[in-house]
């Protein structure tokens, strides 16, 4: 009998309804968490995996010697390998095409390199503009290396004691 | 100037009324599509910062010309008709949704005298006119030859018939308490400062028909129409472009009148809360004197009230709003305006 008498009161004061208005009224006032993307950005991590990169030594000779551990690490099956020997009798790649449509992001190729020759990058923002480029070849895998290789290296700094 | 006077006097006397009418008309619609459109605006910025985001704010300086591109957008993109629509009654029906909308603020006042056309049955007229809007939304689903949409607007139709009867007893209750049906009369009889505004001894009406009204511009919680989460969209699936946007116009032009007539009815409509006590100051006795300014405040309390709502409650199942409106407003008002007749033939009347 109390108990339906309370019910009533409280329905008719509206008071559950009243309450839940007070706690959106709360939150109006509350700090925005938004982050304006463009100008603002979020922290990131080194081991960060974007856009792959083939790197080369110091000297200009390319890493990759064509060993396929990438390739049969990939779980997405995006990379294909094909090699052959090169004049000074060292083994090279001919083709390294990665399928950005198919890769993961997995990071797999970057902890099966020996050499260190193919690395995830920390860039993420890129985009296609024309069919069939989301096949990055190894002549644009190499270019994306030459270009970010400080930023790379200073990443890959980073990350090397936990490694 | 003269010779605007003399071209002016050359008018034939029933033209210069005409061509004065429809200059208030514009004088009219266009601040209430301006406040629909900012509207709109004021909504996806309130309900974002309620979610602890910033809501737009990239199409002009601090997001203030996102409207202007939202109505760009919508003129230029394509009217899409199904296949099997009726092709006639799917274009009329957005405009029997709009034109009601856009009509009854000829009745509504502004300031004292500030009306377009002060017929004594005001009130009446309102009631009348409001209740068109819904043939609107019925004709659209009916027309789109859609299920989602036919769904909705039976939704509609019974909801809207529901909540129009409570709304219309508790306008029954602020007719019994001003005397008249004439808007002007009604906020007139309120005069005298905050304490004989209508909303203290009809609070409870008050609620009920900002209820009623929010229930019958089928906003959140009670957009079972719209249910986005079942039928899509509602009546308005298989509307694109202007169309769609016509829909949008009508339900936020609605929104804007429910709260400009709850202020009206409830709050004193123009009338200043300190009544005259700062006539005699010269500016302060102007800003805290009776003035638009004050029908803007307390409809734009409201109208943030409707926006809160939507930030606040889920949407009631569709027998949750038929019981709320069918056995609980209904019965509310009828016992309310028992007491209140049962108060004027005792001689008691506290608003007088």
């Amino acid at each position: 009998m109390i108990a339906s008498i309370k019910h009533f009161i409280k329905t008719f004061t509206l008071f559950e309804l009243l309450q839940g208005l007070s706690i959106t009224g709360k939150y109006f006032f509350k700090r925005k968490i938004t982050i304006q993307y463009p100008e603002q950005k979020t922290p990131m991590s080194p081991r960060f995996r974007g856009h792959h990169a083939l790197r080369r030594y110091p000297n200009g000779e390319e890493r990759c010697i064509a060993c396929r551990l990438c390739e049969a690490a990939c779980p997405a099956l995006a990379i294909t390998i094909d090699s052959e020997e090169r004049g000074d009798g060292s083994r090279r790649t001919t083709r390294y095409d990665i399928d950005m449509f198919k890769c993961i992001y997995c990071g797999f190729c970057e902890e099966a390199c020996p050499v260190d020759a193919i690395v995830e990058t920390h860039i993420f923002e890129y985009h296609f503009e024309e069919r069939g480029e989301h096949v990055k070849t190894k002549e644009v895998l190499l270019a994306f290396g030459d270009k970010y290789e400080a930023e790379i290296a200073k990443h890959k700094e980073a990350d090397a004691p936990y490694r | 100037m003269d010779s605007l006077i003399a071209i002016w006097e050359s008018v034939p006397e029933a033209l210069r009324i005409v061509i004065v009418i429809l200059l208030k008309i514009v004088a009219i619609l266009l601040p209430v599509i301006l406040a629909v459109a900012y509207t709109t605006f004021a909504e996806r910025k309130i309900i974002g910062y309620m979610q602890v985001r910033c809501g737009p704010n990239r199409v002009g300086p601090k997001g203030w010309l996102q409207p202007i591109a939202d109505v760009v957008k919508l003129m230029f993109k394509e009217i899409i008709t199904p296949t099997k629509a009726n092709k006639a009654v799917f274009f009329i029906a957005p405009m029997l949704a709009l034109a009601p909308a856009l009509a009854v603020w000829a009745v509504i006042p502004f300031w004292e005298g500030g009306v377009l056309s002060d017929i004594n049955a005001g009130l009446l007229f309102v009631l009348a006119i409001t209740s068109l809007d819904v043939f609107g939304i019925i004709l659209a689903g009916w027309a789109s030859n859609s299920k989602y949409a036919i769904l909705s607007s039976m939704r509609v139709g019974a909801q809207v018939v529901a909540y129009e009867i409570a709304m219309g007893f508790a306008l029954v209750g602020v007719l019994m308490a001003a005397g008249s049906l004439n808007l002007s009369d009604i906020v007139n009889a309120q005069s005298g400062g905050i304490q004989n505004w209508f909303m203290w001894p009809l609070f409870g009406l008050l609620v009920v028909y900002f209820i009623a009204g929010v229930a019958e511009t089928n906003r959140a919680p009670f957009d079972v129409a719209e249910g986005e989460s079942e039928i899509v969209a509602g009546f308005h699936v298989e509307y694109s472009g202007m169309a769609f946007a016509l829909f949008f116009l009508a339900e936020y032009a609605s929104m804007l009148l429910i709260s400009v007539l709850t202020v009206l009815l409830f709050l004193g409509g123009w009338l200043s809360p300190f009544g005259n006590l700062f006539a005699d100051i010269p500016v302060l006795g102007f800003i805290l004197g009776d003035g638009i300014h004050w029908l803007f405040m307390k409809a734009f309390f409201f109208l943030v009230l409707y926006l809160w709502f939507r930030a606040t409650f889920p949407r009631y199942r569709y027998d949750q709003i038929m019981r709320l409106g069918w056995k609980i407003l209904i019965p509310v008002t009828l016992i309310w305006i028992f007491g209140e007749g049962i108060a004027i033939g005792l001689g008691w009347e506290p608003w007088k």
